[in-house]
């Protein structure tokens, strides 16, 4: 778990397992014991005031979840709400959180050698929540540090001032 | 509400706490021998000597809150050697170990002394205490065997309520309890060393009186004893002269049915008759009966005496089950007991909003077992919220004794009145509560209630009264703290908000005036003490009880006194709601804070500058908050208009929300928000509607500020 929160250059050699999932036309990784389930879409209870896109709050078994939808935070160019849609619940630090995405592929075994560190580009997202880029074979995984990123407070999920 | 107890200062009942106090002793002396057992002494770490430590201290803290000095003592002395261990002073040894643990035990058993109604002798504890204080001090105790005397005989509960007859009436004549014996001591090898047993009878006062009588039989001796005592309190104290085996009481007075409660039934029936025969006859007890009805009566003794001891062990289980009604349970579990619950009730209410549509006919037994698991469900809800739910009384008790020894520091006279205490509250919250209650009390205390001869110049009982009572009001607990001192001086006040640079007018309302004491840094006493005066707190006191959803009043008139009522919410986990709708939102407003609600009359509200809008309710205006707008709900075309008005009042003003409709009344479990997400304006917290979609409750406190 402390490896994801170090850089990537000093990652410890080993495999890692990372949960895919598309978001538009890009494939991203996320580590899979941050993963707590994958659940179908469902209507959210919208929150006032809130950025668009968090889409609200549901019951998960009684939990009240915040709903993020990436694809609204990525810039993505289509957004739309179907049967195909997936939320990925992700379990963070005594946080849990859902995350909307257009479907889930995968989950893959990466070796340490097989990421490269992310060039330095413009983003919707703060590149030091990029771990790297992973390759395998002709796909091209962005890797993200999921804990980094939902904790940014320009997620909107914990207030600025704390 | 019905029982009121007062005491005057020096007369607190607080046996009542008791009970709890015992579990907890109890409780933190398992817990420290645990961890004493546990404990390396080669690197014993810093956590394991804190725990122990604050277990000892938590004793200490109880025992002398109620009053036992001698458990007070002894926990105080183990607190000082753990506390010279955990700053690393002196170096753990295993002898501080075994000390320690005798105390342990040694504080049981005053503990139940003092639980058995502080009946029987006090077990010594001064020779722990000098091996804990030569351990504190660094040197090895010369003796530790020296102490095991005191340790190996701890006076059992049982026997030692029946050496209190004799402790508690030392001067007591030879009256109904007191018992006339035989005593047959051998046989043994050393006649004279018997005479210890006698000695006992001298040393201890109130124990009775021995004197020797003629015995038949070599290597035995015969004593007449007078004692109040059980006959295994006597085998207790002469076990260390002569074995239990080699001693043989019996009875020599007439017996009477109430003078042998649990004698006789020690001795085997055969010694027991061939005693009777063999010397208490010679002794004029059976005069003139034959041999053989002798035995007969000694006999029939016997089975008599079967009797007043099958009622003292029939007492025992009693008293077992008074010690098992309650249990300990983390609250974790408990919580967990409580959502698990109300997962229940929501899913008992989705279905039965999906069988709403079904024929009645056909599925009746399908309906009918619908409607029965709604009932369970919501009595188990009732039931496993009942849990959380502790009395007023375990706050109250609290102050008995804090109040009397603040008196006693300020030389005031006090007498405190508590009222409701059965007044039960969430656990959370009394926990919660406690606080700013003692605050308060405190306050009342130092500033509130005048020195004896300035009551008496005012013309009141030099005595002052302070009163706690608590109460149910609808939905909320209302807890209140009145004092008969001088109350509060406006102009007084008014002059210190002045001077602190608080924006004040003369035309100020009373209870907003009142209300200043609550602004950070507010004083007026005329000189800071210990107790209070330093301004610090009372901003605290309020701010913790609005971080619990409640509310402080303040009521005072000069000279006559001054009353601070904190309402709260019952529960912090359930609350009454009232579902309203928006477009095509949900939205759930506290019932205890809804007023009424009414279809509005265009003609009846009137904007006024900026746009803020007015609405008038009978002869009162009140400000209009829209729901749509403050929370931004989408509207499609051809969606109804809000035309429904509800008003709520919060901190005594009161605002109208403009909502589109009222669905409906309803329990609901109040979720956090903020555990997964954040704080979010206007709503204080989330629930779970019976389709199993989040509903946002409003916080009508942050409303109704809004509107101002």
């Amino acid at each position: 778990m402390t490896v994801l929160s170090k850089n990537t250059e000093n990652t410890p050699s080993g495999t890692r397992e990372y949960l895919t999932f598309r978001l538009g036309e890009e494939e991203y990784g996320i580590d899979i014991l941050k993963v707590q389930e994958i659940r179908g879409y469902e209507q959210p209870t919208r929150i006032a005031n809130a950025p668009e896109f968090i889409r609200g709050v549901v019951n998960l078994r009684g939990t009240i979840v915040p709903i993020v939808d990436m694809r609204l935070k990525f810039n993505c160019s289509k957004v739309e709400y179907n049967s195909f849609t997936v939320v990925i619940i992700l379990n963070l630090r005594n946080r849990v959180v859902g995350i909307v995405v257009d479907s889930v592929s995968d989950v893959m075994e990466l070796a340490s050698d097989a990421i490269r560190p992310a060039p330095d580009i413009e983003s919707a997202i703060d590149s030091s929540c990029i771990l790297g880029l992973g390759s395998v074979g002709e796909r091209m995984l962005i890797l993200l540090d999921i804990e980094k990123l939902m904790s940014n407070v320009d997620m909107g999920l914990v207030a600025s001032t704390e | 509400m019905a029982d009121t107890h007062g005491g005057s200062d020096g007369d607190f009942d607080l046996t009542q706490f008791y009970q709890v106090f015992f579990e907890e002793a109890a409780e933190n002396l398992d817990q420290m021998e645990q961890m004493l057992l546990n404990l390396d002494l080669t690197q014993a770490n810093d956590e394991e000597l804190n725990g122990i430590f604050r277990c000892a201290h938590s004793i200490k803290g109880g025992s002398a809150t109620f009053g036992f000095t001698d458990v007070a003592e002894l926990t105080h002395k183990m607190e000082s050697l753990l506390d010279r261990l955990r700053r690393h002073e002196i170096t753990p040894i295993p002898e501080m170990v075994d000390v320690l643990l005798e105390s342990a035990d040694a504080s049981r058993s005053l503990l139940a002394r003092h639980q058995a109604g502080d009946t029987g002798d006090a077990m010594p504890t001064a020779d722990l205490v000098q091996r804990i204080v030569e351990l504190a001090a660094g040197s090895s105790p010369a003796a530790p065997v020296a102490a095991q005397p005191a340790v190996a005989a701890p006076p059992p509960v049982a026997s030692s309520a029946a050496v209190a007859v004799v402790a508690d009436a030392p001067a007591a004549v030879a009256g109904s309890g007191e018992r006339v014996l035989q005593l047959k001591i051998g046989p043994v090898d050393n006649l004279a060393s018997v005479d210890a047993v006698k000695e006992l009878f001298r040393d201890i006062p109130g124990l009775g009186s021995i004197e020797d009588q003629p015995c038949a039989e070599p290597q035995y001796r015969l004593f007449l004893v007078k004692t109040h005592s059980s006959n295994e309190d006597l085998l207790d104290l002469m076990v260390f002269h002569v074995s239990k085996e080699q001693v043989q009481i019996l009875e020599y007075d007439a017996p009477s049915a109430v003078d042998r409660t649990a004698s006789g039934s020690y001795d085997p029936d055969a010694g027991l008759a061939e005693v009777a025969i063999d010397h208490v006859q010679p002794y004029g007890i059976f005069d003139g009966a034959p041999g053989a009805p002798g035995i007969a009566a000694a006999v029939a003794h016997e089975g008599e005496d079967a009797k007043p001891v099958a009622v003292k062990t029939a007492a025992r289980p009693n008293m077992a089950q008074m010690e098992s009604t309650s249990i300990r349970v983390d609250v974790k579990k408990v919580d967990q007991l409580i959502n698990l619950a109300g997962e229940l009730v929501i899913i008992q209410a989705m279905l039965a909003q999906n069988s709403q549509a079904l024929d009645p006919t056909a599925n009746q037994q399908l309906l009918a077992g619908l409607a029965d698991l709604d009932r369970n469900t919501r009595d188990l809800q009732e039931a496993v919220m009942s849990i959380r739910m502790i009395p007023m009384s375990t706050v109250f008790s609290r102050f008995p004794r804090m109040l009397r020894d603040l008196a006693n520091k300020l030389g005031k006279k006090i007498n405190l009145v508590t009222q409701g205490e059965a007044t039960e509250l969430d656990k959370g919250l009394v926990e919660k509560i406690t606080d700013p209650l003692t605050h308060l009390v405190r306050n009342s205390l130092d500033h509130g209630i005048e020195l004896p001869e300035d009551r008496i110049k005012a013309g009141k009982s030099d005595q002052g009264t302070l009163t706690l009572s608590a109460s149910h009001q609808g939905g909320s607990i209302v807890i209140e703290v009145r004092d008969d001192g001088r109350g509060m001086n406006r102009e007084k006040l008014l002059n210190k908000a002045r001077e602190r640079g608080i924006d004040v007018s003369d035309n100020m309302p009373d209870n907003e005036v009142w209300m200043l004491i609550f602004a950070p840094g507010f004083s007026t006493a005329e000189q800071v003490t210990d107790v209070s005066g330093r301004g610090v707190g009372m901003d605290v006191v309020r701010k913790n009880i609005a971080a619990l959803n409640g509310s402080v009043e303040i009521d005072s008139v000069e000279g006559v006194g001054m009353r601070v009522s904190i309402r709260l919410p019952l529960t912090l986990a359930i609350m009454d709601g009232m579902s309203v709708g928006v477009g095509n939102e949900v939205y759930i407003l506290p019932l205890s804070s809804v007023v009424e609600s009414f279809q509005v009359n265009p003609a009846d509200v009137s904007t006024v500058t900026q746009g803020s809008q007015l609405v008038k309710v009978r002869d009162e205006y009140m400000p209009v908050i829209e729901l749509e707008r403050v929370f931004g709900v989408p509207r499609t075309e051809g969606d109804k208009r809000s035309d429904i008005m509800v008003v709520i009042e919060s901190d005594g003003s009161r605002v109208a929300l403009l909502v589109d409709e009222l669905l409906g009344q309803h329990q609901v479990v109040v979720k956090n928000l903020e555990s997964n997400y954040r704080k979010v304006q206007n709503v204080s917290g989330a629930t779970i509607l019976g389709d199993g979609t989040v509903a946002l409750i409003l916080d009508t406190s942050s409303l109704v500020r809004k509107s101002r």
